[in-house]
């Protein structure tokens, strides 16, 4: 039988199965089981309107519970649990979580994963309101908006494909086909490459290293002042995101350092993705590249519920266009921001395919997802992997928590 | 926005072409590779797509003499063509490979036993030949030469149409398809069922069953692998296409009865009390009112649902594949020709392009919706 056939026969029987199962089910209540007729009539209406948001609700729920449920719960006892070579399990405490914290690879991929975790949604964040905010004051705003969208609908293995095109590399005596080494090859160590390649990133590293300590000032202030309006609660998040502030200035500062004394290659090309550390930022941009389209989408929209006569207001008032901006549009659209920024937090955490497809985690690009999988299909450790997989789910928890608070919060 | 009192903004031309350069710098990779599926295996090898509409001067791959015999005045001559593009302009040419650029273009070469060879500029060639040089080795043609911009789809004809060619992607076209429709429609009928039920359905539980929904939303995939690859092993599913799109099902659930729950909550009132009065039931309210007027909503999902079941590589590599190969999806199929073909880039570029022209297709084609889905599903 010919694929599509087959696969056709499958599609009915799957989708006429569940379509089958609503329909008769709500038949047989109330039919059979509880009838509106007979002498019973409005004990059965009350009865079957009492099961029915069940009979709804059943498929949904055994699909969740079985498939997104049952696997946390399954996924921790693993993760304490060690297979035994014949079948069966033994509980073996945290020795899995030990192990795991003894390779280098695990701390390689964690220490990957938390500069995925900033720089991704930092610059997928940045770029998208740059993008929504121009894309409003154009005329072709809303094509130039289609093709900053447009990546979203590749897969993470299509862009794998596209950016190792743009990073591919020749020998030196051949064409360079990669545009980014036909780029790199263009410098030759003038003025010229010396104000793009030396010049222009020191500025942009120092000028990140100054926005993250702004940020940063910005949450840990109000616990400098003896009577500020603190929450007790936040005080360890303020500490998070100064600890982190500090070790992000601390990086960007000593790689602006590193690139003044570098002595670039020029005219050689060169392999990106096997320059360690910095191989890293150019797997990262492809996922920048995909994400920044969703930011701006949903950031354009914000930007235009920004009601209009607080610009107005601001205008009158002789702010200029990048006041406006930053005084009085942004900050009305945190909110948003917020949003924007922890979705793509969640996506960051579970990125796999990026990296499975362009590095397979060599060259120090590894990250946790990926480490996940060599330990649970190629070294078939399962506790490890299991493990590791609890890391994840633990990185992810805070975000659900507030998920799931706000949420409720808006029923109310 | 800066124009409501009247001044145009001075910044328009920065705006213009910031712009212009944000979109050209997203477009270009893109570009690349759709460019790049278009040329030759030759021409991607030796320069970059971006001038593939220009006329490149480089080295031409040796090329033997060959063609039929004709005796002329006492001469036995061979003529022929060095290009198929009859507008190739030779610029140098020669018989040996250390000197290929011996020869100007319309130069007679004196080779060996009075047997001479002369190329001319537009690449058509004469050898000619004292005696017969019938079963002989004839001489190796090395030319550089201009060659016009020149396309062809004989890379999508070699990938998608050739059925022997095992880098061939038609089989993990259908096999794709054939995941993605399935999970794509059974989620949303599953889904809608229980979103009505959560937004009009009145029962104890209901609000801690948003909020467990909510919660899901953001649960990793990834800590489902082991567990449901043993479940389904034990339930005799094994590795197959139902265990794929279970876990797709399952997967899709949360974003899906949420993105439902939250339209079908916004629907007025009273038009489902009405109903009510005139003796509808739930399952024909249901049928006949929220699925109808949920369109918008459904068609969101349903064109997050296919893209991620069109591009998903994790899910499949862990619940479909197996040993045999039968099974292969596309986006493992490219994987797979990253390893194995890394540098023959009109292979991965076809093929990349194979897998990602139909959820351009859908993407162009339903924008709208999707801008309306990612605007409703980021929670707020």
């Amino acid at each position: 039988m010919s694929p599509a056939l087959q696969g056709l026969i499958t599609i009915i029987i799957g989708v006429g199965g569940c379509v089958a199962y609503f329909y008769f089910s709500n038949l047989f209540l109330d039919k059979v089981l509880y009838p509106p007729s007979g002498p019973n009539a409005g004990r059965n209406i009350n009865r079957a309107n009492m099961i029915r948001p069940w009979l709804f609700l059943a498929p949904a729920m055994i699909a969740l519970s079985v498939y997104l449920a049952y696997p946390v719960v399954e996924t921790l006892r693993l993760s304490l649990t060690q297979r035994v070579p014949g079948g069966g399990y033994q509980w073996v405490g945290f020795d899995n979580y030990i192990k795991m914290s003894g390779e280098p690879k695990f701390w390689e991929a964690l220490r990957n994963n938390m500069l995925w975790l900033i720089v991704v949604p930092a610059m997928s964040t940045a770029f998208g309101l740059l993008a929504a905010q121009l894309s409003d004051r154009i005329r072709w705003g809303n094509l130039a908006k289609s093709l900053i969208f447009m990546p979203m609908a590749i897969s993470f293995v299509g862009a794998a494909v596209i950016w190792k095109l743009v990073y591919d590399t020749r020998p030196a005596d051949q064409e360079q086909i990669g545009i980014m080494n036909a780029v790199w090859l263009a410098f030759e160590g003038g003025p010229v490459s010396v104000l793009f390649l030396k010049i222009l990133p020191v500025l942009g590293l120092l000028g990140f290293a100054a926005a993250v300590g702004m940020v940063a000032w910005v949450f840990v202030r109000p616990m400098l002042r003896p009577s500020g309006p603190v929450g007790a609660g936040t005080i360890p998040l303020r500490l998070l995101v100064g600890a982190a502030a500090v070790w992000l200035i601390y990086m960007s500062l000593r790689s602006a350092i590193g690139l003044i004394g570098a002595d670039l290659p020029y005219g050689v090309p060169q392999t990106w993705l096997t320059i360690p550390f910095w191989n890293s930022f150019f797997l990262m941009i492809v996922l920048v590249w995909i994400q920044t389209g969703f930011a701006m989408v949903i950031l354009s929209a914000a930007l235009r519920g920004v009601p209009e006569d607080t610009i107005e207001a601001a205008i009158v008032d002789g702010a200029n266009p990048f006041q406006i901006f930053f005084k009085i549009k942004v900050p009305q659209i945190m909110g948003t921001i917020v949003v924007v920024w922890t979705t793509i937090t969640i996506v960051v955490l579970k990125v796999f395919d990026i990296v499975f497809a362009m590095s397979n985690g060599q060259w120090e690009t590894q990250v946790l997802a990926n480490y996940m999988y060599d330990k649970l299909f190629r070294a078939n450790d399962w506790g490890v992997g299991s493990a590791a997989a609890m890391v994840i789910m633990l990185l992810v928890t805070p975000i659900l928590i507030w998920n799931v608070y706000n949420a409720r919060k808006e029923m109310r | 926005m800066n124009n409501v009192v009247g001044t145009k903004s001075s910044l328009t031309w920065a705006v213009h072409i910031s712009m212009a350069v944000l979109v050209a710098l997203w477009l270009f990779p893109t570009l690349g590779l759709f460019v790049s599926s278009f040329r030759t295996a030759d021409q991607i090898a030796t320069s970059g797509w971006w001038s593939a509409l220009s006329t490149q001067e480089r080295q031409a791959p040796a090329i033997r003499v060959g063609g039929d015999e004709v005796e002329v005045d006492g001469r036995f001559v061979i003529e022929g063509r060095l290009f198929r593009a009859t507008d190739a302009k030779v610029s140098a040419w020669g018989t040996t490979s250390t000197q290929p650029e011996a020869n100007e273009p319309g130069a007679v070469a004196e080779l060996a036993d009075g047997v001479t060879l002369s190329v001319a500029e537009d690449g058509a060639y004469v050898l000619s030949s004292p005696v017969s040089t019938e079963g002989t080795r004839l001489p190796r043609i090395f030319s550089t030469a201009a060659t016009p911009p020149e396309f062809t789809f004989d890379n999508y004809r070699a990938i998608l149409f050739e059925p022997s060619n095992t880098d061939g992607m038609s089989r993990a076209f259908f096999n794709t398809l054939t995941v993605t429709i399935p999970a794509t429609i059974i989620p949303i009928v599953i889904a809608a069922f229980a979103a009505y039920a959560l937004a009009w359905m009145d029962f104890p539980g209901r609000a801690l069953l948003i909020a467990a929904v909510v919660g899901l939303l953001v649960v990793p995939l990834q800590l489902a692998l082991i567990p449901l690859l043993k479940l389904h092993n034990e339930v005799g599913i094994g590795k197959g296409y139902l265990g794929t799109w279970l876990a797709h099902t399952g997967f899709g659930l949360p974003l899906a009865i949420y993105l439902l729950r939250n339209y079908m909550v916004g629907l007025p009132r009273d038009i489902i009390e009405c109903a009510k009065v005139d003796g509808a039931s739930d399952f024909q309210i249901f049928t006949k009112i929220i699925l109808p007027l949920s369109f918008p909503a459904l068609a969101s999902f349903a064109i997050f649902q296919f893209l991620w079941t069109w591009n998903d590589l994790l899910v499949s590599l862990v619940f479909l594949i197996d040993s045999s190969g039968q099974t292969t999806v596309m986006t493992k199929q490219i994987v797979e020709l990253l390893g194995t073909r890394g540098g023959n880039w009109e292979i991965l570029a076809t093929a990349a392009f194979i897998s990602i022209a139909v959820p351009l297709l859908v993407f162009f084609a339903m924008q709208k919706y999707l801008v309306r889905g990612l605007l409703a599903g980021s929670v707020k």
